[in-house]
């Protein structure tokens, strides 16, 4: 940006036509100088009334509907060019590092772990009678173990490598087939049968925290039903029991302390969703 | 005699004004995400010379607790910035204006007369041309560093389903890391940039608005006289004849 006068006037020849009158030109340039101005004043003006006005539509979740609308978009765009079996990448157990307790929105005080039992409402048609099963943590021990390490990513910006060990959630449902309408189970997670639900629910025994997921997370290979951390019995403040891990979100789709699985076709609720965050949340 | 010399085409201009409020809705988002993991410091072991960002910072300007609100403005106008600097740099290789804009192999000892010139350590001021060699260098370089910023972003959006990305970038901390020293670039460049701008005076700021410059010029020869700098792209004046 350092244009000003060199020392010496080179002798350049600028290839512009010699104004018929030097006043005329200087006038034709102020006006269009004063044009150029006032139409970036406007389109500056036009452009805060734009943004303020997308700002201001109504409140959908926690965030303006304007906004909401772009990250279910991007949402839709990244689901549509996403390989849905694609793994996180995995580490060696020794990378792992101890992870932070981070929230504690539904792991209230009233809670007996010695009593608990995983609730599971299965897929059925609307009108069809309730399918509702109830699991110990003992039922769910005795499916196959899978032990995974990979990065805990927190929607704050922090991440860290932690092993997990649990159920595939796939694995789950191969014993419990709870997610298909039909009662049929899932043989190839990678092309399920039609009658799969659309979604998952996860909810708290006090329901004051619930995720959801859609169905290509829940038949991930990577989606466990997790009772283990860092190779020892998972921390009441990081999720006993059973918590979900699903290294493809962010850590805020990690329900601790799962007491109800429920199989669904519409998109359930979700508490960060509410508050503001993007419901799909997904890497 | 004055003459009126076109400088700055149209559509340059108008994706210049854009970037402008874009970037800096950007960087203010930007800052309500970083508030949530502020890790970040200039120094070594325990030395801190600068932290980012100390408490008082987030207070002035009331940008803490809006990690939600920062990622859905973001992820909002990550769109403007991406499709504004994709239709910059298509525009710039049709038009043929990355001529003034690519540097040349002389443009790296040509931005160091110019600093020097700039800092009053040397006499002769830069050459006479639309944009010298620190100017090709540092409107080079921030194009760059918005690819970076695409690039460093969508690693940490999409880490999984980019994994090849994420790793190429030194991983998802390391992304993070890339993504807001960035943003520390643009910062820089825009302080430097506003006190050339300031420096250079009116005629030059008035040409990224109006795009056109007002040169003295010998009426018989039509020499200019003073302040040519909308000249063709060139290594040196005498080459341009």
């Amino acid at each position: 940006m350092t244009n000003e006068t060199p020392p010496a006037p080179p002798a350049v020849n600028v290839a512009v036509p010699a104004p018929a009158s030097e006043a005329a030109a200087l006038q034709a340039a102020t006006k269009r100088s004063r044009r150029s101005f006032i139409g970036l004043g406007l389109a500056g003006l036009a452009g805060l009334a734009g943004w303020r006005y997308l700002l201001h539509t109504p409140e959908a979740d926690g965030l303006p509907v304007g906004l909401r609308n772009v990250l279910d978009f991007n949402a839709q765009l990244t689901q549509a060019y996403s390989k849905h079996t694609r793994l996180a990448p995995e580490f060696t157990k020794g990378h792992a590092r101890r992870l932070r307790a981070n929230g504690d929105v539904g792991l209230g005080n009233e809670f007996d772990p010695a009593t608990w039992q995983l609730t599971v409402q299965g897929y059925a048609a609307p009108g069809a009678p309730a399918r509702t099963q109830h699991v110990t943590l003992a039922d769910v021990k005795a499916l196959p173990r899978t032990e995974m390490t990979t990065e805990f990513k927190c929607i704050e910006g922090w991440s860290v490598v932690v092993t997990w060990a649990g159920v595939r959630l796939t694995d789950f449902l191969a014993r419990y087939p709870l997610a298909t309408a039909s009662g049929q189970p899932i043989l190839n997670p990678a092309a399920p049968p039609a009658d799969v639900a659309r979604y998952a629910s996860f909810v708290t025994p006090d329901e004051a925290y619930y995720v959801g997921l859609e169905q290509e997370t829940v038949l991930h290979p990577q989606t466990l039903l997790c009772y283990e951390l860092n190779g020892q019995p998972l921390p009441l403040e990081h999720g006993a029991p059973l918590r979900l891990v699903t290294p493809l979100k962010y850590g805020i789709k990690h329900l601790k302390r799962i007491g109800t699985i429920a199989f669904t076709d519409t998109r359930p609720a979700d508490y960060w969703a509410e508050r503001g965050y993007d419901w799909y949340a997904g890497h | 005699m004055k003459v009126v010399v076109e400088k700055h085409p149209l559509a340059i201009r108008w994706f210049h004004w854009l970037n402008f409020p874009i970037l800096s809705l950007m960087l203010w988002s930007g800052l309500w995400i970083y508030w949530a993991n502020d890790v970040y410091r200039l120094g070594w072991g325990s030395t801190t010379l600068l932290q980012f960002f100390p408490t008082s910072f987030y207070q002035a300007f009331h940008l803490d607790h809006k990690l939600a609100q920062g990622m859905a403005w973001h992820f909002v106008l990550m769109w403007a910035f991406l499709l504004n600097g994709l239709l910059y740099v298509l525009y710039t290789a049709i038009s043929g204006e990355w001529r003034y804009l690519l540097p040349t192999r002389h443009s790296f000892q040509e931005a160091v007369q110019v600093t020097l010139h700039d800092l009053g350590l040397r006499k002769n001021g830069p050459p006479i041309r639309k944009f010298n060699g620190a100017q090709q260098l540092a409107y080079t370089a921030v194009i760059l560093m918005g690819v970076g910023s695409v690039l460093t972003g969508l690693a940490m959006y999409q880490p999984v389903q980019l994994g090849w990305l994420t790793q190429l970038l030194g991983g998802y901390e390391t992304a993070r890391l890339l993504h807001f020293a960035l943003t520390v670039g643009y910062v820089l460049f825009f302080i430097v940039h506003i006190a050339q701008v300031v420096r250079a005076g009116w005629n030059n700021f008035r040409a990224m608005v109006a795009g056109f410059e007002l040169k003295d010029v010998d009426p018989a020869t039509r020499n200019v006289l003073a302040g040519p700098t909308a000249l063709p792209a060139g290594d040196t004046p005498s080459k341009q004849q």
